[in-house]
């Protein structure tokens, strides 16, 4: 099986280089573009796992979808410049170092785990592992309340997202004063006064 | 190739997408390190779904992938209202969110 664990090297690779990319690139759209390479070393080792709808919904709905909503924020907002000023000592420090030591505290947990089954390449498996039937039968049997609930949460989310985003009419003109973005009256009320 | 290996991976990835969090300033790029974050805990969850031989780990998986397109949207709408406001996009200068 030699090519299997070729594969799962160069999508590993790929996984941790687009990781690494989002992290260090200092213009949001290269981060973005990166996280897209870094779904698609996701989606193939889904892949090797055996989990095929799950794969290709990463593909569509994440690598597709909500990538571009990203790309549309980075290029409307137009990619701020990150350094304004320039990164304060202690933050610049403890991060990668908070990071190192995470990443050690899990690696430690994985492999000096006594899970027998972490060392296998996992349970026998029938043709129709992973497949959109299965999960479909799932997710309308016993997972149908958490299905029901993502269901009202995309709802949800929606609706919010549009009176988050929604042009308010009012605030364009006194965001240029000292108190920029702060309204002790909402800006319906301040439009209805000057009407 | 063995379950830890894949274990190993998401831990590195979480790892790096916490590092993201903590260090970044632009909000947009700590949307991006969450992602990250919960995509390392989505390679897990199918990874130990690979183990155990059960699809339950593939649905939370999907679960997950539905909780991170809310949050991105909710996210980037808050964003978007922050240009709007022209308030400065830094997380740091960002401190309340009235107006």
């Amino acid at each position: 099986m030699w090519f299997e664990q070729v594969l799962f090297f160069v999508a590993a690779i790929g996984a941790l280089a687009g990781a690494l990319g989002v992290v260090l690139f200092q213009n949001p759209f290269y981060s973005v573009l990166s996280l897209v390479g870094h779904l698609l070393g996701l989606a193939v080792l889904f892949l090797l796992l055996h989990a095929e709808f799950l794969a290709a919904a990463q593909v569509v709905v994440y690598a597709g979808a909500v990538m571009v909503l990203y790309l549309f924020v980075v290029a409307y907002i137009g990619g701020a410049d990150e350094p304004l000023h320039p990164e304060s000592g202690g933050v610049a420090v403890f991060g990668p170092l908070f990071a190192v030591a995470i990443a050690v505290e899990l690696c430690i947990a994985f492999i000096a785990s006594g899970l027998q089954a972490l060392d296998t390449r996992g349970a026998d498996l029938g043709p129709a592992f992973g497949s959109p039937g299965q999960i479909g039968e799932l997710l309308l049997t016993d997972f149908l309340l958490p299905f029901e609930a993502a269901s009202f949460l995309l709802l949800i989310a929606a609706v919010g997202a549009v009176v988050l985003a929604r042009r308010r009419r009012g605030l364009e003109d006194e965001a240029t004063g000292p108190m920029r973005g702060r309204h002790d009256d909402p800006p319906t009320e301040t439009l209805e006064v000057r009407v | 190739m063995d379950i830890t290996w894949y274990l190993v991976l998401s831990a590195f990835i979480f790892a790096i997408g916490a590092a993201g969090v903590i260090s970044r300033r632009n909000p947009l790029v700590v949307l991006l390190c969450l992602e990250l974050m919960l995509n390392a805990g989505n390679l897990a969850l199918v990874a130990f779904s690979r183990m155990h031989g059960g699809e339950a780990g593939q649905v939370f998986a999907l679960i997950v992938m539905v909780i991170a397109a809310c949050e991105v949207v909710i996210g980037l709408g808050i964003i978007v209202a922050m240009y709007r406001n022209k308030l400065p996009i830094d997380v740091d200068e960002m401190s309340e969110l009235r107006g």
